[in-house]
């Protein structure tokens, strides 16, 4: 019998080898109690959180809780049904109104998770004989939505709007093509130049979709995105966004102002064929991104709290993935796996969590600590976290 | 539109700069066991032969593609118009 695991035989003895230089298993910490957005109590020790993608905070928000405590109470656990069949509830529907309210769009459809909003979008628009055209550096979830289709995929080098450019040209005129984004880069935390690749994509009559999960209700004036900020928002066909960052639960989003958005409902199967969310999280989600819509507040302190870090790192020697915040991502770049796992554990010796990003989810092969801001993080925390990386890289002589 | 010789040199051209190795071309040598190219050096050296020939070589296609010989072939049926 040939043992089908013995294909990760490389990959489990390249995790031996990082655990026999001492370090602990970056990928299976447990929080044993969160206390807040931004603290969390990790092997008996507080620890500050900073690498969550709960941007603004709003998991502990008190309207949100009550929210969700109210909807678990009256309607019960979960739909244990499809969207299509029994798993529609009032909720699930009212957290549609709240994405078409905060987008100012026509349609939403609400998925699981954002990881089958992609999957299902993808895969669904673009058929056999159309293109889907990808940024290298796109998201797993993007390129599994390309694998599980049957459309051509082509892919550009990472946000060259003259790659995009030159591809588009050369297919067939009368063919059909998605173009997809990401407004945020969630490995480097860098952002694309939108309003030149959506003009570029209509110029060539391709339809865009752009991933803004990084970006909601932190970027643009109404946190609909980088796509807002760049003023191309009424360009962009489909924009597909998560609750599991900034709107802190979980589930996954596409809007659109597309006459016959209404269809996919019937023809995407990862909407489909899956159980929908459960009410609690409906309702949390709904109070969540309608309170996102009046954040200015917010936004501005998770601004001040990105450029504080940034420059920080950089003055104590760090080599970012950035030259200066383009987002609430801050990358930090490691020489290799074995000293980012090195200096992975020396911060969290010292009471702060980031996450260690490594190859193949990185591009280069990088190794990466990515650094999340949340707007829940004080200027005081701010400070802790620069002194934590200090001590942190000068133990490990990564500065 | 370039004769199958002219794509193999050219192709042999634009492998010079990835080829780390200083691996021996021909037309049976492999990307991946050969050349030992990793994904990311796949993607740019695609970008590469895209650009020099004005064409696509789609990710569907390039899951086809393991020698340098079914590269120039692929490329040669690309620019035949």
């Amino acid at each position: 019998m040939t043992d089908l695991l013995s294909k990760f035989d490389p990959l489990i003895q390249e995790r031996e080898n990082l655990l026999a230089t001492g370090v602990k298993d970056p990928f299976s910490l447990v929080m044993e109690e969160v206390l807040s957005p931004t603290v969390a109590i990790c092997n008996g020790k507080e620890t500050i959180l900073l690498g969550t993608y709960n941007y603004m905070g709003m998991t502990f928000d008190d309207d949100v809780r009550q929210a969700g405590l109210k909807a678990l109470a009256e309607f019960g656990s979960g739909t244990t049904g499809s969207r299509v069949l029994n798993g529609t509830y009032s909720l699930h529907r009212d957290c549609e109104d709240a994405l078409k309210e905060f987008y100012a769009m026509d349609h939403a459809m609400v998925f699981s998770t954002g990881y089958q909003a992609n999957l299902g979008i993808i895969s669904t628009l673009a058929g056999k004989g159309d293109y889907v055209i990808l940024d290298t550096d796109s998201h797993a979830s993007i390129y599994d939505g390309c694998a599980m289709g049957n459309a051509e995929i082509v892919a550009f080098r990472h946000n060259d709007v003259e790659a995009l450019e030159k591809r588009l040209k050369r297919l067939p005129a009368e063919a059909g093509k998605l173009v997809v984004l990401e407004g945020v880069y969630s490995m480097m935390g860098d952002v694309a130049p939108l309003k030149e690749m959506v003009r570029v994509c209509k110029e060539n009559g391709a339809m865009v979709l752009v991933d803004e999960a990084h970006s909601m209700g932190f970027i643009g004036e109404n946190g609909r995105g980088v796509s807002e900020a760049q003023g191309v928002i009424d360009d962009v066909d489909f924009i597909i966004g998560t609750f599991s960052k900034s709107v802190g639960t979980v589930g996954g989003f596409c809007v659109s102002n597309h006459p016959k958005f209404e269809i996919l409902r019937l023809v995407c199967r990862p909407y489909v064929f899956t159980a929908s969310l459960p009410p609690s999280v409906m309702a949390t989600a709904s109070t969540s991104i309608r309170k996102l819509m009046h954040s200015g507040n917010k936004r501005a302190h998770l601004w001040e709290n990105s450029k504080k870090l940034h420059q920080g790192l950089r003055d104590l020697g760090f080599t970012l993935g950035t030259p200066e915040a383009q987002s609430a991502i801050i990358a930090v770049i490691m020489p290799d796996l074995e000293k980012g796992a090195m200096m992975w554990q020396a911060l969290l010796a010292e009471g702060l969590y980031v996450n260690l990003a490594r190859p193949p989810a990185t591009p280069a092969n990088m190794t990466l600590l990515r650094c999340s801001l949340c707007a829940e993080h004080t200027s005081e925390q701010v400070d802790q976290i620069l002194g934590m990386f200090e001590a942190a890289g000068k133990a490990v002589g990564a500065i | 539109m370039a004769n199958r010789e002219e794509i193999m040199a050219k192709i042999s051209e634009l492998i010079g700069p990835f080829n780390n190795k200083g691996v021996a071309l021909s037309a049976a040598t492999t990307f991946q066991g050969d050349l030992e190219w990793d994904s990311l050096t796949v993607m740019d050296f695609v970008a590469a032969v895209e650009d020099e020939f004005d064409i696509i070589i789609t990710m569907n296609m390039q899951a086809e593609i393991e020698t340098v010989g079914q590269l120039a072939d692929a490329v040669a049926k690309l620019t035949d118009g």
